[in-house]
């Protein structure tokens, strides 16, 4: 079903406009401002030797700043018309969805790379627990192509980037906040609410447990969210 | 090569085409023409595999549309309307990752490039952005993305249009050079084009087909209007028109007005007989002098004009 090559070709081109528009050294740029800012600003009052408010903000962070990255994925093709060129290319609508969400995966990716300078200066600064960050990466890279196939999700619906980036940032928002406010619901359906906050199976990662439960959750909604892009450009025909 | 039959899509409750069925052969130029919303854009896309047929069915190259939809892409190369590239790329950027999409290998594809820049005259404008050129340029473009893969089926949406009158003739000509070996289908709604460049010419208005032939055919099938246009010096008007109207085959002599002592008729003329020799020798008997003998068909865009107006 796939072509490999032809999903590296659309990765490989959607990775290189990142780079040659000034949209990715600005997000870039924004992105590190933040996660900075809110970590050093409390890490000297506190004095712990670990990364963990960093990664407790991530998650917000994360749901303003990847439907900036995504939104253009889809829109923008839509809005100028290439998107008429790209599909009548040999390759399947799959492989263009699974080659855009690759290139925003690694884009994030690429954004958490400078953040690892934080790791290393708390390592010097003290004795530092590598698992909670080692599995804080790992999650945050899950979570991030989760929230990624998400904005690629938004960006097809509509050839206008702002409501793209503004219907992904309420979808990561609100997956990011659901387990935050449980108090409002029923017993009964707390369990099932709690599952469905991404916040609540990042923290759990972000502690250096590495539980099935919470690899399959970020896994199912990353393919959910590609399925329904798919689903969403395959009708478009 | 291609077979369209019984091809019908709807936008909602608008239906762009209706029942269209055509069979196209290989190393055919053909033109298609149609007012503005006719559905010929929607038609093309549908055979590029952009859209998908409310019903009806599409093969090319024995492949069904439906069920091939990637191999029939690869044998067809398409330019939408208006060349609508990633405005952020350059130009050689661009026919890179074209190539590479299109499967072409490493060494084939600097030669390939190379040779499209010749072709489609790019050699200037290949570290330009795209967002960067002009209509023109973008066009040739689109055309070098069009051609990238050699494709047995070139299929282009208005190829020309926004292009000044030198591109026009340049893209014509590599379009019938291409049109040799490969089949071409253009749309456009410039008559001129189509008489220039194609063999087949499509007329649809309201997504049905109303014509379908050479423009030679098309001209001589639709009850045709032949006139001979003279213009005579040293004439009386009166006496043209009796020397003239008895001749059999002329439906009517028309003065259509004297400047300086020269006199224009038009002669009205059923189609069937040739009567030019008779005429010139009625007029020879006399003294005038002929300074025009012409004759003229109905053109194309009268042929068009009935065929798609308003009912």
């Amino acid at each position: 079903m796939f072509m490999a090559g032809n999903v590296i070709n659309i990765f490989k081109k959607e990775l290189r406009t990142y780079f040659t528009t000034p949209i990715a050294y600005i997000v870039i740029a924004i992105f590190l401002v933040l996660t900075g800012w809110f970590f050093f600003s409390t890490f000297f009052l506190f004095g712990q030797t670990e990364l963990r408010s960093f990664f407790t903000l991530l998650p917000i962070i994360f749901s303003f700043v990847i439907p900036a990255v995504t939104m253009r994925l889809f829109s923008e093709e839509f809005n100028i018309g290439s998107y008429e060129i790209l599909v009548t290319l040999p390759v399947s609508l799959n492989e263009i969805v699974l080659g855009k969400f690759l290139a925003g995966t690694v884009f994030v990716a690429m954004m958490l790379v400078p953040t690892l300078s934080y790791a290393i200066c708390v390592g010097f600064l003290g004795q530092l627990d590598w698992g909670p960050v080692v599995g804080g990466y790992l999650g945050a890279l899950l979570l991030g192509a989760a929230f990624t196939a998400v904005g690629l999700f938004a960006s097809s619906l509509t050839k206008n980037q702002i409501i793209a980036f503004i219907i992904g940032m309420i979808v990561c928002f609100t997956l990011t906040m659901v387990d935050k406010v449980l108090f409002f619901l029923p017993e009964s359906m707390l369990g099932f609410f709690q599952f469905l906050g991404a916040d609540y199976h990042f923290q759990n990662t972000a502690k250096g447990i590495l539980d099935s439960r919470d690899i399959i959750y970020f896994l199912s909604a990353t393919f959910i969210a590609l399925y329904m892009a798919s689903l969403r450009i395959q009708e478009k025909q | 090569m291609i077979e369209i039959s019984d091809l019908t899509r709807y936008y909602g409750d608008l239906r762009a085409l209706d029942h269209i069925s055509l069979s196209i052969k290989r190393g055919e130029i053909l033109g298609l023409l149609g007012p503005n919303g006719a559905g010929k854009t929607t038609l093309l896309r549908i055979l590029t595999g952009y859209l998908a047929p409310t019903s009806g069915a599409v093969t090319a190259m024995g492949f069904s549309i439906d069920e091939k939809p990637l191999e029939i892409k690869k044998f067809i190369g398409y330019l939408p309307e208006e060349a609508p590239l990633y405005k952020d790329m350059l130009v050689y950027d661009y026919l890179n990752y074209v190539a590479a999409v299109r499967g072409i290998t490493r060494e084939r594809k600097t030669r390939r490039i190379r040779e499209l820049t010749d072709i489609c005259g790019l050699s200037e404008i290949m570290h330009r952005s795209i967002h960067e050129l002009s209509k023109g340029y973008k066009q040739r473009v689109g055309l070098a993305h069009a051609m990238m893969s050699d494709p047995e089926i070139l299929i282009l949406d208005e190829p020309t249009s926004g292009l000044d009158p030198n591109q026009i003739v340049e893209i014509r000509d590599i379009i019938k050079v291409i049109g040799k070996e490969k089949t071409v289908i253009l749309s456009t709604h410039i008559l001129s084009e189509v008489e220039a460049t194609c063999d087949r010419v499509v007329i649809i208005n309201k997504g049905r087909i109303v014509a379908d032939g050479s423009t030679a055919e098309l001209k001589q099938s639709s009850e045709l209007e032949y006139a001979l246009n003279i213009t005579l010096k040293g004439a009386e008007g009166q006496d043209v028109k009796t020397l003239l109207s008895p001749v059999e085959g002329i439906k009517e002599v028309r003065e259509l007005g004297a400047t300086n002592g020269e006199l224009a008729f038009r002669l009205v003329c059923d189609t069937a007989k040739d009567i030019r020799d008779e005429v010139y020798g009625k007029i020879k008997q006399r003294d005038w002098i002929l300074l025009e003998f012409t004759q003229e068909y109905k053109s194309l865009e009268k042929i068009f004009r009935e065929l798609t107006k308003e009912s």
